[in-house]
This record gives structure tokens, C-alpha cells and sequence, in this order.
């Protein structure tokens, strides 16, 4: 488990964050800037001291104020990739990669060289110059030089934010893979909701140096009452499960959901591959009888499981299709009233859109 | 060409001027590094010391010195005692005097390169395993380097040309004490040495223009060092 409670002062800025996660795959502290993501991520790296906490990760505690224990950056034995790279510009891509490799301690070499340069495409590079290099090629040298260091844990602070968007999806992709690749827990600092439901398995939803809701990402997704995730206008449910079916001829994949199915533009991988699909609240229509004549494809029985007002005057609508999977609509006032949406109503919701977790981030696709 | 005499002064100057950078330029180093990256009570005081000899009139720094290294000064009466050293009217006496004088400038070109290095690098390095001694010398150094070479230079051409803090400490002795400048003084004060002291000048004006365009040449490869 990562277990992570600090209260610190950064002048007028004031963080109280407690959280715990499990160790394992990748957490996303998501937030608007200013919530504090980075100050966490520079308190469990240890380049800042907390004023009062206990920061535990795995078997190890990093620190704890009241038995004055605070363990230096130095010996955490982290993989910290920063938003700027951050190469050492008088050595060369092979010095740079290795620095943390010869400074590594007792710890066992279970991150191979060879294995990263081949992951990270980088094999043709260690000649050059950081100078040289694109922002691509230097963001992957940062990670390789992070993943060399055999860090116990992955710190990201917004790898991919100085970035152009074809690189973003390029590196967004390369991050996926390394987690699982090499086994290592990442910690993960963005704002970005593309980021956040292209990597997230746990999430901590950060505001003002609070802790909004933290837990498994796919609870954490659809809940409407996460005001951070409602109020934003892409505010929406990540739907996994599995491909039930493939039909490139008509451009279309098959999903399962529970008893039902929900298609979205075609995507490859194999029948059973379970994937993710981002549904924007505002692409939901809720209806009380199953239309007819209608164009939209996706029409899912659903019922109500709770209504919560947003700030903005609308009405999220959280709708349960199974178990396992929810939706979030928004709806209006006036239709809340005319419609007599309440807890427990059997409703049909009408999917205008699906954005699908493909390599474009969650680049809407519609379907209708 | 040039006489014994003037061959000795020359030979002085050069390890006036060497010895001077070789003590002070480590020493001018630590306080830059102290002054570009820690916040401590004194800082205030320690800058204006160390910048208090481009203020204070030479022969005042001179006297200074004397007071605290001459025989009868607190750490000169030490050396008198426990090592048999002087410090006044030496050699070594003159690279000190030379050196306090030189220190501020070698002080300001460091603390400008440290200052001009991302300390995200050394976060970087941190967490990559690198503890504070091997931090500073794979990373803070190596990037530091051109504003520590253009340190020693100009360094060393301040100390060639010291005139006022030299003559107090050291006096002008020659072949020990008297450097370029000393010896062109001597040289005026002597009837007929006008000869003298004009190939002197010409000596010393030579010596400038190549710490000058030696500067300068490091200077662009700096730039160009901190751009990549």
C-alpha cells in the first residue's frame, strides 16, 4: 500500500492530504492546478518536508514526524520523470541513462538494459547529445534513465505536458505498457482526463490541498458526487469490459455489458480483450419508454440509482446497467420533474456518443 | 631583449599571480556555491566581505593585512610561531594580498555560472541516488566549469595588475615581492628608467590583451556549454 498522510504549508498554500492505495499499477492525482498534485509528489519524493505526517510506502517508512524519521530523496530509491526531462546536458544519452543505474545500491538489477532500450525505442540514441534530441526522444530518455535507477516506484509529474499532441499519444501509449512491462508502481500527476482514463487504476482527485475522493478508478469515474469530476463539462462514466464481438465491415465493435451490449466504433484486439470507454454525461439522454424510430444504436435499460444537483443548475443522473457498470447523464430540472426521475426508476438511456480509450487519448468518435 | 631585472619581475608577477588563484580560486568556489545556493544567517555579512576589497581602497586592504598576518597580528604571530612562516615582505605574502584583492571578481563569475544551473538538475540527480559530494562534482561542477575558468582568468589578471594592497603587505622586493606594476613604479621613481618602465607596460599590456581574448573565446564556448 502507498500510504500517504501529510499536512505542509507552502506560504498562503495550505495541503492536508490523506490517502491510501494499493501499491500496484499506476495512481492518478488528478486535479485542477493548484490542488496540490505536485507538492504531493514532492513530499513523498522527499524534496520536501511535510510538517506533520507518516508517509509509508510498501515495507518502507519514508516519514514520520512524530517519531522524526524522514528518510532523504537520495535513499527512497524512486524513479522521478519530470515534466521537463530534466537530461543532465553535459552527458550523453547513454551517461544520462545510467547515471542512476552505477548509483544504484544493494538492490537486485530487475530492470534490464536491454529491455528498456528496446520498450522505449531509444537503442539508436546513446551517442547523442540531449541537445539534440526532440522532446519525445528526451522525454524517453527520462524514463528510461527513472526505469534504469531500479526504482521501487514511478514518480510522473506531467511527463507528457510539454509535449505535442502526436508525441502525447505516442509516449501515452509507451506509459501504459511500462507499468505492467516492468512490474514497477507509478505515481502519476496530471490534469488531464485523457491521461487519467488512459492509465488510472487508483485515483486520488485532489482541490485546494484537499483530498476530494480516492479510491479504484473505475468507482471513482462514474460517481456523480465528485464535484471536481461533475462539474467539468466532460464529466462522464468509464465503462470496462470485455469485446463480445468485432464487425470492421461495419465499422463497429461489440462490448458486453452484463446482459446487454453496447457498440462503439470499431477498435481492434481479440474477443474477450476487456477495454475502456469514457461516456461524456452530456452524450447521455434519459428516457422513461423504449423509443422507436430512432437513430441513435446504443439504447441501454438502466434505472436510477441517485440524482445530485450541479452547481451550474443541472441534474446529474447516476444510472445503473448492471452491477458492475454505470452511467452519468445530465439532464435539466425540468426534466427531473416532467420525466419524475427518482431513485429506483427503470429508464432507457440513449448513448449519442461513446469515446473510446484508443491510442488518441479519448478523442470523441461519434456513432450515431 | 628584456634585462635580468626586468625577466625577474615578469617571473614574479607569473607566480604572484599563480599561486594567488591557486589558493583562492577553491576558496572563492565554496563561498560562490554558499552565496548562489544557501539561505543562512550571516549570508548578508559573508557577501559584503567578500566583496569588501573591490570597495576599500587598496592600501586599506593592505593594512588590513598586516594588522591580522603580520608578525605581531593574531594569525601571523601563529605562523611566526608554529611553523617558523612570515607572510610579510614574501612572495607568498604578495599572492595573499594579490589573491584578497583578485577574490571578489572570482567570487562574482562563479556564483553567476552556479546561479545559472537549473537546480531541478540536482533534484534530478538526487533522486536518481547521487548524494550531495558526487552531485557536486558529476553535475554542479561540470556545469559550473566555464564560469570557474573564466574565474581563474580574470583572477589571474586582477592579481597580475595589484599595485596598492601589495606594496603595503609585501613591499617591493625584487625578484620576491616585485611584480609588473611594482617594478614600473621602481622603474619611474629611477632617473634614466623610463626605457624600463615602458617595456614593462608593454609586457604588461600584452599580458592583458591575452587574458582578455582568452576570456572571451571561454566566454562564447560558455554560452554556447550552457545552450545545449
Amino acid at each position: 500500500m502507498i500510504d500517504f498522510d501529510a499536512r505542509a504549508a507552502l506560504g498562503s498554500f495550505h495541503l492536508d492530504v490523506t490517502f491510501r492505495v494499493p501499491e500496484a499499477g499506476t495512481t492518478v492525482l488528478f486535479g485542477p492546478s493548484g490542488a496540490g498534485k505536485t507538492t504531493v509528489l514532492a513530499l513523498l519524493a522527499g524534496a520536501m518536508k511535510a510538517r506533520s505526517g507518516r508517509i509509508e510506502v510498501g515495507s518502507s517508512v519514508f516519514v514520520d514526524t512524530a517519531r522524526d524519521h524522514f528518510v532523504p530523496l537520495e535513499r527512497r530509491r524512486l524513479g522521478w520523470v519530470f515534466q521537463d526531462g530534466r537530461l543532465f546536458p553535459h552527458l550523453t544519452v547513454a551517461q544520462n541513462l545510467t547515471y542512476g543505474l552505477k548509483r544504484r545500491r544493494e538492490e537486485p538489477i530487475r530492470v534490464d538494459e536491454g529491455r528498456v532500450l528496446e520498450v522505449l525505442g531509444i537503442g539508436g540514441l546513446l551517442d547523442r547529445w540531449p541537445r539534440d534530441l526532440s522532446g519525445g526522444e528526451r522525454q524517453r530518455i527520462a524514463i528510461g534513465r527513472a526505469l534504469l535507477a531500479q526504482p521501487r516506484l514511478l514518480l510522473m509529474d506531467e511527463p507528457l505536458a510539454s509535449l505535442d499532441v502526436p508525441r502525447k499519444r505516442e509516449i501515452l501509449e509507451l506509459l501504459a505498457s511500462i507499468g505492467i512491462e516492468f512490474a514497477i508502481p507509478i505515481v502519476y500527476v496530471t490534469h488531464s482526463l485523457a491521461e487519467l482514463v488512459r492509465l488510472a487504476d487508483h485515483v486520488v482527485l485532489l482541490d485546494r490541498g484537499r483530498v476530494l475522493a480516492h479510491g479504484p478508478a473505475n468507482d471513482l469515474l462514474g460517481r456523480s458526487d465528485t464535484p471536481l469530476l461533475a462539474a467539468r463539462g466532460d464529466a462522464g462514466a468509464i465503462i470496462e469490459a470485455p469485446i463480445a464481438a468485432q464487425r470492421p465491415e461495419r465499422g463497429t465493435t461489440v462490448l458486453t455489458l452484463g446482459a446487454q451490449q453496447l457498440q462503439i466504433p470499431y477498435l481492434g484486439g481479440g474477443v474477450g480483450h476487456r477495454v475502456r470507454v469514457h461516456i461524456i454525461a452530456n452524450d447521455v439522454i434519459v428516457a422513461t419508454e423504449r423509443p422507436r424510430a430512432i437513430s441513435v444504436r446504443n439504447v441501454l435499460s438502466a434505472s436510477v440509482s441517485r440524482l445530485s444537483a450541479r452547481e451550474d443548475g443541472a441534474v446529474n443522473v447516476e444510472l445503473a446497467l448492471s452491477d458492475e457498470h454505470r452511467l452519468l447523464a445530465t439532464v435539466t430540472q425540468e426534466a427531473v420533474r416532467e420525466l419524475k426521475l427518482a431513485p429506483g426508476l427503470p429508464v432507457f438511456a440513449l448513448l449519442k456518443s461513446v469515446a473510446i480509450d484508443a491510442p488518441a487519448g479519448s478523442r470523441l468518435l461519434e456513432i450515431s | 631583449m628584456l634585462t635580468p631585472a626586468e625577466w625577474q619581475a615578469v617571473g614574479a608577477s607569473l607566480v604572484v599571480g599563480s599561486r594567488a588563484v591557486a589558493v583562492g580560486l577553491p576558496l572563492a568556489l565554496g563561498a560562490a556555491w554558499l552565496l548562489a545556493r544557501k539561505r543562512f544567517p550571516g549570508r548578508a555579512l559573508l557577501d559584503a566581505f567578500v566583496h569588501a576589497p573591490l570597495v576599500l581602497p587598496p592600501v586599506v586592504v593592505g593594512y588590513a593585512l598586516l594588522l591580522v598576518f603580520g608578525v605581531q597580528g593574531p594569525i601571523g604571530h601563529w605562523l611566526d610561531a608554529t611553523f617558523g612562516t612570515r607572510l610579510v615582505f614574501t612572495s607568498a605574502g604578495a599572492s595573499l594580498a594579490a589573491g584578497v584583492m583578485a577574490f571578489p571578481m572570482m567570487v562574482r563569475a562563479m556564483r553567476l555560472a552556479l546561479e545559472g544551473i537549473d537546480p531541478g538538475l540536482e533534484l534530478a540527480a538526487r533522486s536518481l541516488g547521487a548524494r550531495a559530494f558526487d552531485r557536486f562534482f558529476t553535475i554542479t561542477l561540470p556545469l559550473a566549469l566555464p564560469g570557474i575558468v573564466a574565474a581563474a582568468i580574470v583572477g589571474f589578471a586582477a592579481c597580475l595588475g595589484e599595485f596598492g594592497a601589495v606594496i603595503t603587505f609585501a613591499a617591493n622586493i625584487p625578484g620576491e615581492t616585485q611584480t609588473l606594476p611594482l617594478a614600473i613604479y621602481g622603474a619611474l621613481q629611477t632617473p634614466g628608467g623610463e626605457q624600463t618602465a615602458l617595456t614593462l607596460a608593454l609586457i604588461s599590456l600584452g599580458v592583458a590583451i591575452v587574458a582578455l581574448i582568452a576570456a572571451e573565446i571561454l566566454g562564447r564556448w560558455a554560452r554556447r556549454w550552457a545552450a545545449r
